[in-house]
């Protein structure tokens, strides 16, 4: 890679400074949104019954009645040195909880990117091949009519087909104690499916506004006439160069699957990220729910950084021709 | 017919885009699907044949039949009648939200995209910021925070999805500022602000108009999504998505009806304004 070229050097640093940027925005969002909007955290942990001088003894002890701004201070800087409070439910730190969910979301949308990905593609890639015959028009509208349903409209569906009526799947996404990787992937089986069919649509629609671009290019075009098979042609000129955008969109859309697994967790009760900031949302657990929230906006950031640079370093000519 | 008439008959560009619409296939089942909904929202509550809040205990959890067609709830109401009714309240919250981001959308826009220079480079790195970050995410925070109601709701969709409106008003602006009907206008001295909104904006309304009905279309899966969450549409609303929300925990007993019907209505509402959405949108692009 010509990293030493100043153009490239110069977008990277940009790029990751925004993606500080959009941290700290987030960062004082949830802070003003957890900390600033509920107004006052002693009297509603303890309830409209309770005196004022306990819930004022309690504002103290939590460090509530002292300036936003060093309260805002305070928290950011703990928070990124790995201490992200103490929950007002369970009494005791955040971090294993949001370190332990994350791992198991991690799982699931590891399972939903690996089912959707190489069937996303192939979609697109069928559908490209085919334009606008049936099977193009199949895979086009089906993937953007079901892209458009909400994750818990497709989930209600699927678990009565699969689990009532069928009785193939479990109903909900927890195993048991101590299950092995097939127990675990069984389960999680029909909570990535809504995901799937969320990301679908997107990641066929890419990929064949990608092939169906390359296949009509010069290059494609001089190929087929230096006398090149037709498998050939495509495998070397037109997947690689229709791929690469598709990959980007796919690492843009985990923003889309964070939304979604608050809602697939929820509606699966699977113990991830999504489901501990629904609970902590629900218990007005605010430290918990920052906690939650910020952890998933750094994953967030972190990918999209991840895919851009992949995308720049690939191809730096797109990215570096477009800028203005 | 004179020739004059028929020829600013053609000249009419909304007569045009509606002659158009009226051709486009997609727009056409689209709009017959949300008219369907719209009906039932206005006119539902004098045609369904039970009381959509009515608890009926005796006969709750009861399967479809030719007296309930779509079965009861747990509280003994008729599905089928909350169903019916159940289109209202959505279709009240997410037009509004999508109205209040059109309007700070296209607003912020307008101002990035004419005045450019430091407010734009302020602006737009805020608004690219602020589109990183998971629309329900932002939701489910400003919501507890402020408590859920139907105005936190609104104003929350509304202010996460103006951002995206300003992207796309901002860039159409960007090309119209270099028009010359805007330079004229600066020459007449007319003020910014006139130039803004009296000259270009009228300019601009395609995009714009493209750019809500896909909003529309986010904000019905937003708020549904927020309803089924506990979020949005407070009881005790038929909601579709509420009523999902508090049946969904049945599903394993078998009581397939108490949660179908409303998730089948929410979907059939999406897709009808998904294809509405892309209907206008083939429709301008050619």
């Amino acid at each position: 890679m010509q990293l030493e070229n100043p153009a490239i050097v110069a977008f990277i640093l940009r790029r990751i400074a925004l993606s500080l940027v959009t941290l700290v925005l987030l960062s004082l969002m949830v802070f003003f949104g957890g900390q600033v909007l509920p107004g006052n955290v002693g009297r509603a942990i303890l309830g409209p019954f309770a005196d004022e001088a306990s819930v004022q003894a309690l504002n103290q002890s939590l460090g509530l009645d002292r300036p936003y701004i060093v309260q805002y201070w305070d928290w950011i800087s703990n928070f990124v040195q790995g201490d992200m409070g103490m929950s007002y439910a369970f009494r005791s730190p955040v971090a294993p909880f949001v370190l332990d969910a994350l791992a198991n979301s991690c799982k699931l949308a590891l399972v939903a990117f690996l089912i959707v990905v190489p069937l996303g593609i192939l979609g697109g890639i069928v559908a490209a091949l085919n334009v606008n015959r049936p099977i193009d028009r199949i895979i086009s509208l089906g993937g953007l009519s079901v892209t458009v349903l909400p994750e818990f409209v497709t989930g209600i569906v699927l678990i009565l087909i699969f689990s009532i009526w069928l009785d193939w799947l479990p109903v909900t996404a927890t195993w048991p104690e101590g299950a092995g990787l097939g127990t675990q992937l069984y389960h999680l089986i029909l909570p990535s499916l809504p995901l799937f069919l969320v990301l679908f649509g997107y990641i066929a629609r890419m990929a064949r506004a990608g092939m169906v671009e390359a296949l009509d290019s010069d290059y494609t075009r001089t190929a087929v006439l230096k006398g090149l098979s037709w498998p050939t042609v495509i495998r070397r000129h037109v997947l690689r160069n229709a791929l690469l955008p598709t990959i980007t969109v796919i690492a843009t859309q985990t923003g889309y699957l964070i939304g979604g697994l608050v809602v697939v967790e929820t509606l699966f009760r699977y113990q991830g990220i999504g489901s501990l900031i629904y609970t902590a949302a629900r218990g007005k657990d605010f430290p918990m729910l920052e906690a939650g929230i910020l952890t998933i906006g750094v994953v967030f950031a972190l990918a999209t950084l991840a895919a851009d640079l992949a995308y720049t370093l690939l191809n730096p000519r797109i990215r570096l021709g477009a800028e203005t | 017919m004179s020739a004059l008439d028929s020829a600013a008959e053609e000249r009419s560009p909304l007569r045009e885009l509606i002659a158009a619409l009226g051709r486009s296939r997609t727009f056409l089942v689209g709009a017959a699907i949300l008219l369907f909904w719209i009906f039932c929202a206005l006119f539902g509550e004098f045609i369904v044949p039970y009381d959509p809040l009515a608890d009926d205990i005796i006969n709750s959890l009861l399967p479809p039949s030719a007296e309930h067609w779509f079965g009861t709830d747990q509280l003994g109401r008729d599905v089928f009648s909350r169903v019916i009714v159940g289109s209202r309240d959505i279709l009240t919250v997410a037009p509004l939200a999508t109205v209040l981001a059109t309007v700070l959308g296209t607003t912020l826009g307008l101002i990035t995209g004419y005045f450019r220079g430091l407010v734009d480079d302020i602006v737009s790195r805020i608004i690219e910021a602020f589109m990183a970050i998971p629309v329900v995410i932002v939701a489910l925070l400003a919501i507890v925070a402020l408590g859920p109601s139907t105005l936190t709701v609104i104003t929350v969709i509304g202010l996460a999805f103006s951002p995206i409106i300003a992207r796309t008003v901002r860039s159409a602006v960007l090309a119209e500022r270099e028009l010359d009907y805007v330079a004229a206008a600066k020459l007449r001295r007319e003020n910014a602000l006139y130039i803004m909104f009296g000259e270009i904006l009228p300019n601009v309304l395609p995009p714009i108009l493209v750019e809500a009905t896909v909003r529309l279309g986010y904000a019905i899966f937003a708020v549904a999504t927020l309803s089924f969450m506990g979020f949005g549409i407070q009881p005790p609303s038929p909601d579709w998505g509420l009523s999902v929300s508090t049946n969904y925990g049945m599903i394993g007993g078998g009581f397939w009806w108490t949660v179908l019907f409303d998730s089948l209505a929410i979907a059939t509402l999406v897709v009808g304004v998904n294809l509405i959405a892309d209907g206008v949108a083939g429709t301008l692009d050619d």
